[in-house]
Formats: C-alpha cells, sequence, structure tokens
C-alpha cells in the first residue's frame, strides 16, 4: 500500500515538475524564432521556421508532443548547436556523473567517521570545535572554495589539473587529476551538513532503551556502538541521501564552471546565456527527474529498512 | 557541561547579531561614503596588494574594492531582503489557506510546492533566471518563487495543529471573520518558526545569488555583487590573491552570522528543541 501510495506521488510530481518546466516558458518575453534569425530576418522565413519548430500550434499540443518526447528521449533539437538535445545531453552526461559519484564516494567516506566521532565525544572540546568548523563549510560559497583549493591545491600539485577534463576511460589517474578538486569543492559544504545529521542520529539512538539494555547486560561499549547502535542510526541518514543527491547535482552546476568541466552544467549555462529553450528544458527536465526518481527509491528503500515508516 | 552549551547558545546570539548589525552599518555608510569612488577606473592603479590606501587592494580597473565591497552590502541585502519578503508572503499565503481550509485545496497546494521543492534550487533558480532575465529585481523574484515552498510547509504545518484549537472555536463561535482568524489569531502563534525559516532563507538566498552572479546570470554591472567580484577575481588568482578573498570573505562571515542567529533564535523561540 505504502509503495503504491508513494508511486502515485512519484507520477504527480513528475507531472507537475514537467508542467512548471513547459509552463514556464511561456510567459519569456521574446520570441525565440526572432531570436535565432536576427531582427532583420525575413517575416515568412520566421513564419516557416516557426511552423518547423511547431512553435505555431496551441500550448496543450505543444505540451502533449513535449512529453511525448520526453518520454522516449526524443527532446527535439537544440536551436543553439543544431543538434539533437539527447545527443548533446549524453556527450556532457559521462562528466557530471563521475563528478556526481566522486563527490558522493568522498561525503560518505568522511562525514560518516567524523560524526561517529563527534557523538562519542558529545560536548567535549572535539565536538564542540568539529561543530562550530562544519558551520563554517555550510556557509562557504562553493564555488569561491574551489577557487581557494585551485590556489591552494591544484597550482602546488602538479598532479591536479585546474581546467578540463580527461575521461575514465582514457587515464583513471587522468580522470582523477582533473575530478578530484572539483569533487572535494562539492562535497566539503555537504560533508558539513551530512555530519551534523549522522552526529545527531547517532545520539538519538543511544538515549534509546535497547541500548541501556544492552549496556546493563554487560555489552561492551565497542559493541554497543558497531553492532547495534550504528546499524539503526544508518536508517534515518538514508532520508538525507536524497537531500545530498539533489545538493550535489546542484552543486555540479557551479563546479564545473569553476574548473571549465565540460559536464551538463557547462551545457545548462550555454543553453541558458543563448535563449536556447529546448536545450534549457530537456536538461532541466531529465536532472529534476532523475533527482526525483532517487528520492523514491531512498523512500522504498527506507520502508523495506524500517517497516515502521508504512504506517504513517 | 550544560552551561557551557547555553553559554554556546549565547555566543551564537551575540556573533550572529554583531555580523548582520556590522554589514547593516557598513550598507548605510555605503549610501553616503565610500573611501573611492565605487566604479572610476585608475589603471595605473590596478591589482595593487592591500595598503593603507587600499585596505584590500584594487582589482584590475584600478578601482577599490573596500569600496566595492561596501558596495555590495547593498545589492546583498537588497536581493535579501526581496527575496525573503516573496517568500514569507507567499509562503505564508499559500499554507496558512492550505492548512487551515485543509480538503482538496491543502491536496492541491502541498502538491504544487512538493513539485517546486523537487527540483535542485539552483535548477529552478537558472530556469527562472533564463525566463525573467538577470538583474537585482529578477534574481530576487527567483530565489523568492524558491523560498516559498518552504515557508509554506512550516506554515501549513502551524495552521493544522492550531485550527481545532480550542481558542480558534471560541473566535468561530463569536463570529470573527476567517482572515481574521489565520492572520490574527492563528499566525502569530506560529511566527517564531517562520522567522527561523526567514533566516534560513536570507542566507541561502545571499549564497544563491552570489552562486547566479559568479555565472554571470544574476547582478550585473555596475551594480557591484560580491558573486560578479568573486568571478572577474578567478583570472587573477595567482598574481592577485586578495581580489578573491574580500568578497568571499564577506559572503562567508554574513552568511555564517546569518546561520548563528536562525540557531540561536531556534533555541530561544522554541524551547522544545533542545531536547
Amino acid at each position: 500500500m505504502y509503495i503504491i501510495r508513494r508511486f502515485i506521488l512519484l507520477i504527480t510530481t513528475i507531472l507537475l515538475v514537467s508542467i512548471i518546466t513547459f509552463g514556464v516558458f511561456q510567459i519569456l518575453p521574446g520570441d525565440p524564432v526572432q531570436t535565432m534569425l536576427g531582427t532583420e530576418a525575413d517575416p515568412t522565413q520566421i513564419e516557416n521556421l516557426r511552423s518547423e519548430l511547431g512553435l505555431n500550434r496551441p500550448l496543450y499540443e505543444q505540451y502533449t508532443d513535449w512529453v511525448k518526447g520526453l518520454l522516449t528521449g526524443e527532446l527535439g533539437n537544440s536551436i543553439r548547436f543544431s543538434m539533437p538535445v539527447k545527443d548533446l545531453l549524453f556527450d556532457r552526461l559521462p562528466v557530471t556523473m563521475s563528478l556526481a559519484g566522486l563527490t558522493l564516494v568522498i561525503v560518505l567516506l568522511i562525514s560518516l567517521p567524523l560524526g561517529m566521532f563527534a557523538a562519542r565525544r558529545q560536548n567535549k572540546f572535539s565536538d564542540m570545535s568539529l561543530s562550530t568548523v562544519t558551520q563554517v563549510g555550510m556557509a562557504i560559497p562553493s564555488f569561491w572554495l574551489g577557487m581557494i583549493l585551485i590556489l591552494y591545491v591544484g597550482l602546488q600539485f602538479s598532479f591536479f589539473k585546474i581546467s578540463g577534463y580527461i575521461p575514465w576511460t582514457q587515464s583513471v589517474a587522468g580522470a582523477l587529476s582533473t575530478l578530484v578538486l572539483p569533487a572535494l569543492t562539492i562535497a566539503i559544504p555537504q560533508i558539513a551538513v551530512n555530519f551534523r545529521y549522522v552526529r545527531t542520529s547517532i545520539l538519538e539512538q543511544v538515549q534509546l532503551d535497547y541500548v541501556r539494555t544492552i549496556r546493563s547486560k554487560g555489552m561492551s561499549e565497542q559493541n554497543v556502538m558497531y553492532k547495534h547502535v550504528l546499524k539503526n542510526s544508518m536508517i534515518p541518514i538514508l532520508t538525507v541521501f536524497g537531500l545530498i543527491m539533489a545538493e550535489v547535482v546542484a552543486g555540479t552546476i557551479i563546479v564545473e564552471q569553476v574548473f571549465s568541466l565540460p559536464g551538463v552544467g557547462q551545457l545548462l549555462i550555454t543553453a541558458i546565456s543563448n535563449r536556447d529553450f529546448p536545450l534549457v528544458q530537456g536538461i532541466v527536465m531529465y536532472i529534476t527527474v532523475a533527482v526525483v526518481m532517487i528520492n523514491f527509491m531512498v523512500d522504498i528503500l527506507y520502508s523495506v529498512l524500517d517497516p515502521r515508516i508504512r504506517l504513517r | 557541561m550544560k552551561h557551557i552549551q547555553r553559554y554556546m547558545k549565547n555566543i551564537n546570539l551575540i556573533i550572529g547579531l554583531l555580523v548582520i548589525v556590522g554589514f547593516l552599518i557598513i550598507m548605510i555608510i555605503s549610501f553616503f561614503y565610500t573611501p573611492h569612488d565605487v566604479n572610476s577606473m585608475n589603471i595605473p592603479q590596478k591589482l595593487r596588494s592591500p595598503s593603507s590606501d587600499y585596505l584590500f587592494g584594487t582589482d584590475e580597473f584600478g578601482r577599490d574594492i573596500f569600496s566595492r565591497i561596501m558596495k555590495g552590502t547593498q545589492t546583498a541585502f537588497a536581493v535579501g531582503l526581496l527575496t525573503v519578503f516573496i517568500g514569507t508572503i507567499f509562503g505564508i499565503l499559500i499554507g496558512g489557506i492550505a492548512g487551515y481550509v485543509g480538503g482538496w485545496i491543502d491536496e492541491i497546494f502541498m502538491r504544487m510546492m512538493d513539485a517546486l521543492m523537487a527540483f535542485p534550487g539552483i535548477i529552478l533558480a537558472l530556469m527562472l533566471v533564463a525566463v525573467f532575465g538577470p538583474g537585482i529585481v529578477n534574481t530576487a523574484i527567483a530565489l523568492g518563487i524558491i523560498a516559498i515552498p518552504a515557508i509554506a510547509r512550516i506554515t501549513r504545518g502551524g495552521f493544522v495543529q492550531h485550527r481545532d484549537t480550542e481558542y480558534v472555536l471560541a473566535a468561530k463561535l463569536i463570529g470573527v471573520k476567517p482572515y481574521s482568524i489565520m492572520f490574527r489569531h492563528i499566525l502569530p502563534n506560529i511566527s517564531s518558526q517562520i522567522i527561523v525559516a526567514a533566516t534560513v532563507t536570507f542566507a541561502t538566498a545571499m549564497l544563491a545569488e552570489a552562486a547566479l552572479s559568479y555565472l554571470g546570470l544574476g547582478v550585473q554591472p555596475p551594480n557591484p555583487s560580491w558573486g560578479r567580484m568573486l568571478k572577474d577575481s578567478q583570472a587573477y588568482l595567482v598574481g592577485a590573491p586578495w581580489y578573491t578573498y574580500a568578497p568571499g570573505g564577506a559572503i562567508t562571515v554574513l552568511v555564517l552570522g546569518l546561520y548563528m542567529l536562525s540557531n540561536a533564535l531556534r533555541d530561544f523561540m522554541d524551547p522544545r528543541s533542545k531536547a
């Protein structure tokens, strides 16, 4: 029942997201066809291109066509690049996915141990100072952090490339040399956020009755922590994972600019600067649907791991 | 350990307030006075390192960075305040009606809010800016729209909690009009949660404005924007690192101050969260 309810919610959300993404561009001032052809274009030429792009048909037809395109992966042609949106997107996707993947790995590898450490030292000096440091981590704009990393790490060590991308297939070390710094840039604020969740989640578990029971039965503190508390406190952290995914995806958009990575983010910025609306719509829609789907899967996984959630 | 925690909370409040009041004073001064003219170029003085004359150095056109940082507070506060204004007004209206009326209206309003929240924030901001075009007001409108769902959810939660209480029932029985019940009776009771959310919105709006301006899609020259300054400074990272410190530091300190203030407010206004 829970899964069906969540699924209906997923479909409504995606439907509404598509209506917003489509609708927003209808209130746009300026005519895309005029922009493409310039102000001195011949009116018949404008009319021809307009019908070619389907811009002269009723709105709901344009919308249903666009949704059909989304479902089949045919999103029409980019105005700026005269190429299918799909091809442009798939060219750039590996860069962004590698960056997002590496970022997630870094976030988890650092924030989990850090959160455990702080929780075990609750209110001690090291816990307090970690909390302060992470607050600063949340306040730094990510692109500025990237610039600082370029200045103090990227330019100091010849291993790192501070702009451009080398595919994994070409060289793993090469790919890492281009991706580690941008991934760190996105990861640091997320580590700060996730660290707090891990810490709180563990502290909430430690207060529960079962922990008191196993402690009073004489279980070693080590076992209490690793065999019981940690396992249970990971479940609430799972929900945060979806949120972090969205933040990481959003982070790639900006940080790709800092490190001149030819990813989806760079494509989106180019598309916006060129008023290339089919491309903007396509990118926004696919990224958002990806994030929504990840959140859906996280929710389902959560309900499997913690069946109590299904009753809510 | 208890007193250390309480002390920490006061520290949050004190530092947060000091930072914000400090920037507010700088902003007010910047209307009347800046050490150098904000926009006049002085090429022979370009990319000078910090000195007593140029406190934070000069940029690639020889403009005084300190003066531009001062002027940039105007942009930061303008975008931040306008964003919070749009976000809270519409958030309270939508959330309030959804929570108070309930039923289908609630369902429709909140599904719309869910859909808005489904977009990663910066993606929605970029899409809206692509439509509205750049500029201070357009940036604030875009960021304000993004801020609506969070405020609406909090408001709705509060209204749902309060709508069946005795004091609301009593008000209904003596014939108080619905809008009056909503905004004169219920709203003040949940205002503390909304104020905390608005403070956080202020901070995230500043970060988002800086990001959009960095991408060249937010505040446009000649309005000095910290994000824009960061973008310009990137080309001179090696030769003139001070150029990047001033705007980056300004954003970080102000956002940190707002976060600290919101943490302190949350603890003061909602004693239950201490548990």
